[in-house]
């Protein structure tokens, strides 16, 4: 009985999200014919430009691979019942501290040994930037909604300022940027693929990440945080320090994620390191229902959506914003499911109580 | 109780079920997969460049970083792209709202596989360095135009740059500004401390010192190419110190333009023509002339000539003489002598009578920078190094 309504529950997770999924596309078709353009031609192009051959669909994955990272930011505090949406911030600061990291370094080291310790550096920069929120919101009460948010312009101030001074490599005149790693330290590609890297740490994390809640004592604990603090504190659970390292490791994953921008895409640390991957990653967790592993197929889902807007202004003339009505039915329409769990009767283990007293009178 | 039954999925073939969508589904993505699969740089469009072709469709690609209205930089090159759009045998495919990511790479080879572009023209500075260079290798049979005088020896031989220097136009608008303005006191508002940033304040207030010699120009630095709040508040404090003409070199100029208007103070533009924003305070500006320029590059690549057979000069450079820039035509509140004037130091700028950067010339901070005597031609890279904000303006480079 308890896994026949494991897996209607399940099926109810799974399918609520796709219907919703469906009827943004509809809702968006009725966009594209209101804008002129023939809404098939359009699922058409999307299709093509996402899905339609593995080029494509490599573009897709390229655009995935970052958001899967800084999904987490936001996912594994949301186990804690924290809303957490630092990932720009946390980003950036990765970013910054693995260049930091891989200049110090780079020449007199190996290119393992530098790759390492840039990855190290920006774990470990993304998980304090995360970290210093979760333990405002512990010690001092601080909303941390609000302070992530905030710290994100921090963050992007700080990258502007380092870059534009101390670190600022004196070449760089029209786009001032850090000093490059050399190209041998940059991180390659997946083999047979122009993917980089990132795709696979994305999916690493997003597995650890579910192991790590699901099936371990400080998951367990984390969840029963997330359930009712006072009752967490009253079973003796250490939610302070919980807090903490849940943060920690929320924004190490989003420090991951500035660090392969900086060692796989640009090489230096500038302004581009700032390109709404964190806030689209908020995005990925809140359609992911905060499960990490929902999230990294989200995030292909979602990199699909952004790689067709270049072809849909190419081929069908609609506006470059187009996309982003796109992402934003697609939001507006998730979040609105949310108030259909456990209204549909198809998912509801309507058995369960008839047929437990059945059984016990047969 | 039978009829609970019927109701009732089997958990063993919901998972049947779905497990046969998802082995469909994985295996369709394959077959979509293989039938139109290409590895990536093996099989590129052939190019016109390498086999002179007039009789074929040349296709050029242009991307933007922000939006092509913007009323800038963006804009201005989607003029441009619709005025080369006209030429007869030139097919043009665009972009915009493309950031300076991986992103761009993967636009720019879209445009080449999906649309068989052999010209790109990714318009924003940030796209050169790693993205151009590193799409140029993967490509070596397109021509990548860039925006900006970054082409060096040693890159790839099918990058080529193309820039407009603004200072002569600059200073045109400065000397417009300064026989407008009442109070003499000029205001910019400007986005970072960098060179063709500071070229341009520069240029603006040369001539405006050449027109008086005590006038005196405020600078704000909002620190970002595009933040329209603090554009607005740069505007209004500049207009509540008094300053009647306000320049600006950010992303889009719009947002200091119409908050001028609404302050009742001159406006001098820059990247296209305002006019349309404040009709009777906008006085002129520096308009960006892409149409003439990609036109040109129309020209030469339909003639057979190409970057990579030496034809195309990997940097093409130019200003108000070679149709690079442009001044927007002359708004309602220009005296009429004050246009002539204008027009006549652009005959002077035309016909080399006349350089901006003539000696001898000081910074604002008592520095000479450029001694009695000499005199740079606009076109000389040794101006690109210029990191300093000319006498007269009130502001720091640093």
């Amino acid at each position: 009985m308890l896994s026949s309504s494991q897996w209607r529950r399940t099926a109810e997770a799974i399918c609520i999200p796709i219907g919703a999924l469906i009827f943004s596309l509809i809702l968006f078709g009725l966009f594209c014919a209101a804008a002129g353009a023939n809404p098939f031609a359009v699922y058409a192009a999307i299709h093509k430009a996402a899905f339609g051959s593995w080029s494509a669909f490599q573009d897709t994955l390229i655009r995935a691979a970052p958001l899967m990272l800084t999904s987490l930011c936001t996912a594994l505090p949301a186990q804690l019942g924290l809303v957490i949406i630092g990932n720009e911030g946390a980003l950036v600061i990765g970013g910054v501290a693995a260049i930091a990291a891989g200049l110090a370094v780079a020449g007199s080291a190996p290119t393992m040994v530098v790759q390492s310790v840039m990855a190290i550096a920006g774990l470990v920069a993304g998980g304090v930037w995360i970290g210093t929120v979760g333990a405002l919101r512990h010690y001092r009460a601080v909303n941390e909604t609000i302070s992530s948010l905030l710290m994100n312009y921090i963050a992007i101030a700080l990258l502007n300022h380092l870059v534009g001074g101390p670190m600022r490599d004196p070449s760089s005149l029209n786009k001032p940027s850090s000093y490059p790693i050399p190209e041998i330290d940059k991180l390659g590609m997946l083999p047979f693929t122009r993917v980089h890297y990132g795709l696979l740490y994305g999916i690493i994390a997003c597995v650890i990440a579910y192991f790590l809640i699901q099936r371990t004592t400080f998951g367990f604990a984390a969840r029963t945080a997330g359930g009712n603090v006072k009752a967490a504190r009253i079973a003796g659970l250490p939610v302070g320090k919980l807090t903490i390292a849940i943060c920690f490791l929320a924004g190490s994953c989003a420090g991951l994620a500035g660090m392969v921008e900086v060692a796989a895409v640009h090489g230096r640390a500038n302004e581009s390191l700032n390109a709404n991957y964190g806030y689209a990653g908020i995005l990925v967790a809140f359609i992911a229902r905060y499960n990490p592993i929902a999230a990294s197929i989200v995030a292909v889902l979602l990199g699909g959506i952004l790689a067709s807007g270049g072809i849909l202004q190419r081929r069908l003339g609609l506006p470059d914003a187009t996309v982003y009505v796109f992402q934003g039915l697609v939001f507006l329409v998730v979040l609105y499911s949310e108030s259909l769990y456990g209204r549909f009767a198809v998912f509801k283990e309507r058995d369960s109580a008839p047929m437990a007293s059945s059984a016990i009178v047969e | 109780m039978s009829i609970r039954r019927s109701l009732y999925l089997p958990r063993r073939q919901v998972i049947r079920g779905l497990l046969g969508t998802a082995a469909f589904g994985i295996s369709s993505r394959l077959w979509a997969g293989c039938s139109s699969n290409q590895s990536p740089s093996a099989s590129t469009p052939d190019s016109p460049g390498a086999s002179p072709a007039g009789d074929k469709e040349l296709v050029m690609g242009f991307i933007y970083v922000g939006a092509k209205d913007d009323f800038g930089w963006n804009q201005s090159h989607a003029e441009g792209k619709e005025g080369v759009s006209k030429l007869a045998g030139v097919k043009t495919v665009e972009q915009a709202n493309v950031p300076e990511t991986t992103e761009v790479q993967e636009a720019m080879r879209s445009m080449i596989e999906q649309e068989g572009a052999t010209v790109l023209f990714p318009t924003s500075f940030g796209y050169f360095d790693p993205h151009i260079v590193k799409m140029a290798k993967d490509y070596p049979n397109v021509q990548f135009f860039h925006c900006g005088a970054l082409w060096k020896e040693g890159l790839p031989n099918n990058i080529g740059s193309y820039f407009g220097d603004v200072d002569e136009a600059q200073y045109v608008a400065g000397r417009i500004a300064a026989q407008t303005s009442k109070t003499g006191k000029l205001g910019f508002v400007a986005a970072k401390p960098i060179n063709p940033v500071l070229r341009n304040i520069n240029g603006f207030m040369l001539g405006a010192r050449s027109v008086k010699p005590e006038i005196t120009m405020r600078v704000i630095f909002t620190g970002d190419w595009s933040l329209p709040v603090k554009e607005a508040e740069a505007t209004n404090s500049l207009a509540d110190q008094g300053i009647d003409v306000v320049g600006m070199h950010v992303d889009s100029p719009k947002v200091v333009i119409e908050t001028a208007q609404k302050r009742g103070i001159f406006t001098s533009g820059f990247h296209t023509v305002q006019s349309s924003l404040a009709p009777q305070l906008y006085l002129t500006g520096t308009a960006w002339d892409w149409t003439s320029v990609y036109s040109n590059y129309a020209e030469m690549i339909k003639a057979g000539k190409t970057l990579m057979n030496g034809g195309i000069p990997h940097l093409i450079r130019g200003s108000l003489k070679e149709k690079f820039v442009k001044l927007a035509p002359y708004g309602a509140a220009v005296a009429d002598a004050t246009k002539k004037d204008a027009d006549d130091t652009i005959a002077k700028f035309s016909s080399g009578d006349l350089a901006v950067y003539k000696g001898a010339i000081e910074s604002n901070n008592g520095q000479v920078k450029i001694p009695s005597g000499t005199a740079f031609k606009i076109t000389d890279p040794s101006l690109d190094k210029i990191d300093w904000l000319a006498d007269g303006v009130v502001g720091s480079a640093t």
